[in-house]
C-alpha cells in the first residue's frame, strides 16, 4: 500500500512536470524563429492566412516579410562592430595564401584581405582573429557562424552558392586546376593528359579538385588511380616519396607549395593543360546582406585603388586630389561609407593599412614566381575589374 | 494510513531522480533538434537523402566492388564501407595472433623474449595511433624501394614503394560452375562436426582420434568427384612478376592499405597482449604446477589447462579492443586509404549534406560494432564456466 501511494505521488509529480514543460518546449522554438519548418505544423491557419490573403491587399509587403528567413541584413555586421574584431577563416598551412609562420605571424594573400576588412571597419589591420580551417570544415564553420568570413582559397561554384547557403564575394584570384608530374614521366609542359595513362595521382580530399580530376580524365579517356589525402601537405609528401606519378591542385598551389615542399622543384613540370576554372573568392553566410556588402566593396576598393595608382605609400597625397572619383573613393567627399553604416574613409583605411590589390599580390605571391596573368587589371588584359564607386 | 513526508522517502527520491533525469535528457535532445532545424531553415537548407542517387563523379583508388565515377554517391559510400570492413576484418584476425603471441611472450621465462615483449607493449601502448600510422606510411611503406629495385621475399612477396605484391589465386572461367563443389565440401565439414558431437553425447566418450581424418578426407573426396565431373581447374595460382614498369598478377596491397593494416594490428596487438597476459595470470599457479607434474608439456598445459580458463577473463575486454580497431580504422583518412570516413568526407564536401552523411557514418560504425559485440557475446556465452 505504501508502494502504491509513492507511485501515485511520483506519477502525479511527473505529469505536473510534463504538463509544465511540454508547452514551454513547444512554444519556445517558434518564438525564437517565426519562420521555421515547425510553424505550419503547430498553427497552420496563422501562417497561411497572411501569405495567401495579404498579397492582394496593399499591406502585402509588410506582411510577407516574416515568411522570408528572419535574419535581418546587418545583424552580423552589428555583431562584428560590437565585438570589435573580424573572425576570419583562413588556410593556415598554405604558403603565399594563408600561412602561420614560425614566429606566429599570419601571412598570405587571403590573410591580407582579412586585414583589409578589419582596417576598413576598425581602422586597425590587426583587429582580426584568424581561424585555420580544413577543406572539410570551412563551410560548416561559416554556416554555423563560427567565422564571419571565409578567405581560404575557396572556389566559387554554383552548388556551393546555392546549396550550402553561402554568398560569395568578388573573385580575388582567378585560378585553374593544373597537374604536376615528374620530368622523367612527362618531359615537357605541353604534353596532354594521355601522357599520364595508368598514373597514380595524389589529390587532396574535400576540394573541387577531386571532381575535376575524375571529369577530365574520363573525358580524355585516360585511366588513373587517385590517392586521396585529407591534408595537402601529406599529398605533397606522398608525391615527393614517389607514391604518385602526378599531383593535382590549383595552379597557384602547385607553384607555391611545390617550391616550399618539394626538395627539387626543377625535376617537376606543371602541365599547360587547364583542367578547370577555379575562381577563388571570399564567402559569407547567406542572409547577411550588409556584411556581404562590406566584404565585396572593400575588395572592389582595393582593385579600384590599383587602377587609380593609389598605394599604401602615396594614399595620403591623393587626399588632396581634385579628381571626384578619387575623392569619393577615399571618403574625402560624399557619404559612400555611411550608406553601409561605416566610416566614410573605409577604403582609405584599407589602402593605407594593407595596400591595394596589386600590392597584396606582389607582397605574397611574386616571390613564388606567380605572374599576374588573368589577375591583372582589366586595363592590362586581365580580369580584375572594380564596380564603380558612385 | 500514515504517509511519511515523501521528500524524505528514499524510494520516492530515487524514482524522482530518474524521472527528472529522463525529462532533462528529453529537453536537451529537444533543444538540440530545434536548434538544428531553426538554423537550417534560416539558411534555407533542407535535409534529405535524395542526393544519394546522384552521380558521385569522383574516383576511388581501391575498391573491392565494382565502382566508377559515374556511379551514385550511395555506391561510393558503400565502397568505403566495404574497404573499412576488409581492413577491420583482416586487422582483427592478425591482431589476435600478434596479441596472443606477445602476451605469452611477456610471461616467458626467457629474459630476452619477455623484455622484448614488454618493450613492445610499453612503446606501442603509450604513443598515439595517428603518429604510428604516419610512421608506418611515410616512414616505412613509402620508403620501400622503387618497383625495379623491389625487395624480394620468399613466396615470392615483393616489397615496393608502390605497394606489397603477394602471390594469390585468380578465378578461372570454370570457377562459377565449381562453386557448388566448394560449398558442398565446406558443408560436409559442418555435417561431420555435428555427427561427431552427436556420437560423443550419446557414448559419453570422445571419438577416436583417427576419426578426425574425416574432416580432411570427405571434402577432398567431394572436390575430387568434382574434378572428375569437370576437369577444368577453378583457380590458378597468380604470381606477381615484373612486367614493364609495374608488377602484374598476384595480390597487391597498396602502401596505404598496408600501413593502415600494420598500424592497427601492431597498435591493438599491444593492448591484446596485456589482456592475454592478465588472463593467463588469472589462472592460479597451482593449476600449472599440477598439469606439469602430471607430465603435460608446457604447450599442452597452455592449450588444455590455461587457455580454456583464461579465455573467460580474456574475451570481454578483447571484444572492446576489436571494436576499437574497427573504429580506429577511420584514421585512414590521414594516410590516403579510402575508407568509409574518407569517402564520406568527400561526399560531404561535394554535396554539403553534413548532417545526413554524418548520420550514415555513425549508423554504419554503430551497426558494425553491435554486430561484432553480438558475435563475441555468443562466443563468450559458450566459453563461460557452466555453473550448476
Amino acid at each position: 500500500m505504501h508502494k502504491v501511494t509513492i507511485l501515485v505521488i511520483v506519477l502525479a509529480l511527473a505529469s505536473i512536470l510534463l504538463a509544465a514543460c511540454a508547452p514551454a518546449a513547444t512554444t519556445e522554438p517558434p518564438a525564437t524563429a517565426a519562420a521555421t519548418t515547425e510553424v505550419p505544423a503547430t498553427e497552420p491557419p496563422v501562417t497561411e492566412a497572411p501569405t495567401v490573403e495579404a498579397t492582394p491587399t496593399s499591406g502585402g509587403a509588410a506582411e510577407t516579410t516574416p515568411v522570408v528567413p528572419p535574419v535581418a541584413g546587418g545583424e552580423r555586421l552589428q555583431t562584428i562592430m560590437d565585438r570589435g574584431n573580424v573572425i576570419c577563416g583562413v588556410h593556415g598551412t598554405f604558403q603565399g595564401f594563408g600561412f602561420l609562420d614560425t614566429n606566429g605571424a599570419w601571412t598570405g594573400f587571403d590573410v591580407d584581405f582579412c586585414r583589409a576588412w578589419a582596417a576598413a571597419l576598425f581602422n586597425d589591420a590587426d583587429a582580426v582573429e584568424f581561424r585555420a580551417l580544413s577543406a572539410q570544415d570551412r563551410f560548416t564553420a561559416l554556416q554555423s557562424g563560427e567565422v564571419d568570413v571565409l578567405s581560404r582559397n575557396s572556389t566559387w561554384t554554383y552548388t556551393r552558392d546555392a546549396e550550402l547557403g553561402l554568398t560569395f564575394g568578388p573573385v580575388t584570384f582567378y585560378d585553374g586546376q593544373a597537374i604536376m608530374a615528374r620530368k622523367d614521366i612527362v618531359p615537357d609542359a605541353s604534353a596532354g593528359l594521355d601522357a599520364l595513362e595508368g598514373a597514380n595521382v595524389c589529390v587532396q580530399s574535400g576540394t573541387t579538385t577531386e571532381l575535376n580530376l575524375a571529369d577530365q580524365f574520363r573525358a580524355a579517356g585516360v585511366n588513373y588511380t587517385p590517392v586521396v589525402f585529407e591534408d595537402q601537405n601529406a599529398a605533397f609528401q606522398a608525391y615527393e616519396e614517389g607514391r604518385c606519378d602526378a599531383i593535382t591542385s590549383d595552379r597557384s598551389q602547385l607553384a607555391t607549395q611545390g617550391q616550399a615542399v618539394l626538395s627539387n622543384f626543377a625535376d617537376h613540370v606543371i602541365l599547360d593543360v587547364v583542367m578547370s576554372k577555379e575562381p577563388l573568392a571570399p564567402a559569407v553566410a547567406q542572409g547577411d546582406d550588409k556584411w556581404a556588402d562590406v566584404v565585396h566593396w572593400v575588395v572592389y576598393g582595393m582593385i579600384q585603388a590599383e587602377e587609380l595608382g593609389i598605394t599604401s605609400e602615396n594614399v595620403d597625397e591623393f587626399l588632396t586630389s581634385e579628381d571626384p572619383v578619387i575623392r569619393r573613393l577615399l571618403g574625402v567627399e560624399g557619404e559612400l561609407g555611411s550608406k553601409l553604416g561605416l566610416s566614410n574613409d573605409f577604403i582609405y583605411r584599407a589602402i593605407k593599412l594593407v595596400g591595394n590589390y596589386g600590392e597584396v599580390f606582389e607582397r605574397n605571391l611574386a616571390s613564388y614566381g606567380l605572374e599576374r596573368g588573368q589577375n591583372a587589371l582589366w586595363t592590362q588584359g586581365g580580369l580584375m575589374y572594380a564596380i564603380p564607386f558612385r | 494510513m500514515h504517509i511519511r513526508a515523501f521528500w524524505r522517502d528514499i524510494r520516492f527520491l530515487q524514482a524522482f531522480a530518474q524521472v527528472a533525469f529522463v525529462l532533462l535528457l528529453a529537453l536537451a535532445a529537444g533543444f538540440l533538434y530545434a536548434n538544428v532545424s531553426v538554423n537550417l531553415a534560416r539558411q534555407g537548407l533542407t535535409v534529405g537523402y535524395d542526393f544519394l542517387n546522384n552521380p558521385a563523379s569522383f574516383g576511388i583508388g581501391e575498391s573491392y566492388i565494382r565502382y566508377q565515377p559515374s556511379d551514385s554517391y550511395g555506391r561510393a559510400i558503400l565502397v568505403g564501407l566495404v574497404n573499412t570492413l576488409v581492413v577491420s576484418a583482416l586487422g582483427i584476425v592478425f591482431t589476435t595472433i600478434v596479441g596472443i603471441i606477445a602476451g605469452i611472450a611477456r610471461l616467458s621465462s626467457n629474459w630476452l623474449i619477455s623484455r622484448l615483449a614488454g618493450a613492445y607493449v610499453g612503446v606501442i601502448r603509450n604513443t598515439p595511433l595517428l603518429i604510428q600510422l604516419m610512421f608506418w606510411y611515410f616512414g616505412i611503406f613509402l620508403q620501400l624501394p622503387a618497383v625495379r629495385e623491389a625487395i624480394a621475399l620468399p613466396g615470392p612477396i615483393y616489397l615496393t614503394g608502390r605497394g606489397v605484391y603477394l602471390p594469390w589465386y585468380e578465378a578461372m572461367s570454370a570457377f562459377d560452375s565449381w562453386r557448388v563443389y566448394i560449398w558442398l565440401a565446406l558443408a560436409s565439414i559442418v555435417v561431420i562436426w555435428f555427427i561427431f558431437r552427436a556420437i560423443q553425447n550419446r557414448s559419453r566418450l570422445p571419438v577416436p582420434l583417427w576419426w578426425y581424418l574425416a574432416y580432411l578426407l570427405v571434402p577432398v573426396l567431394i572436390l575430387w568427384i568434382g574434378f572428375i565431373i569437370q576437369p577444368e581447374p577453378p583457380l590458378k595460382e597468380s604470381i606477381p612478376e615484373l612486367a614493364g614498369l609495374n608488377f602484374r598478377g598476384g595480390l597487391r596491397w597498396t602502401p596505404e592499405f598496408a600501413a593502415l593494416l600494420f598500424g592497427l594490428v601492431v597498435y591493438t596487438g599491444a593492448f591484446i597482449a596485456e589482456i592475454v597476459r592478465a588472463g593467463i595470470q588469472a589462472v592460479s599457479r597451482g593449476q600449472v604446477e599440477a598439469a606439469l607434474s602430471l607430465g603435460l608439456t608446457m604447450g599442452q598445459t597452455l592449450r588444455l589447462i590455461i587457455f580454456p580458463q583464461a579465455l573467460r577473463v580474456i574475451i570481454p575486454p578483447m571484444t572492446s579492443q576489436y571494436l576499437n580497431l574497427a573504429k580506429n580504422s577511420s584514421l585512414a583518412i590521414a594516410i590516403g586509404y579510402p575508407d568509409l570516413f574518407s569517402i564520406a568526407a568527400t561526399v560531404i564536401n561535394q554535396t554539403g549534406a553534413v548532417i545526413e552523411v554524418i548520420l550514415i557514418i555513425m549508423l554504419s560504425y554503430l551497426s558494425m560494432s553491435l554486430f561484432t559485440s553480438f558475435l563475441m557475446n555468443i562466443y563468450n556465452g559458450r566459453m563461460r564456466l557452466v555453473e550448476r
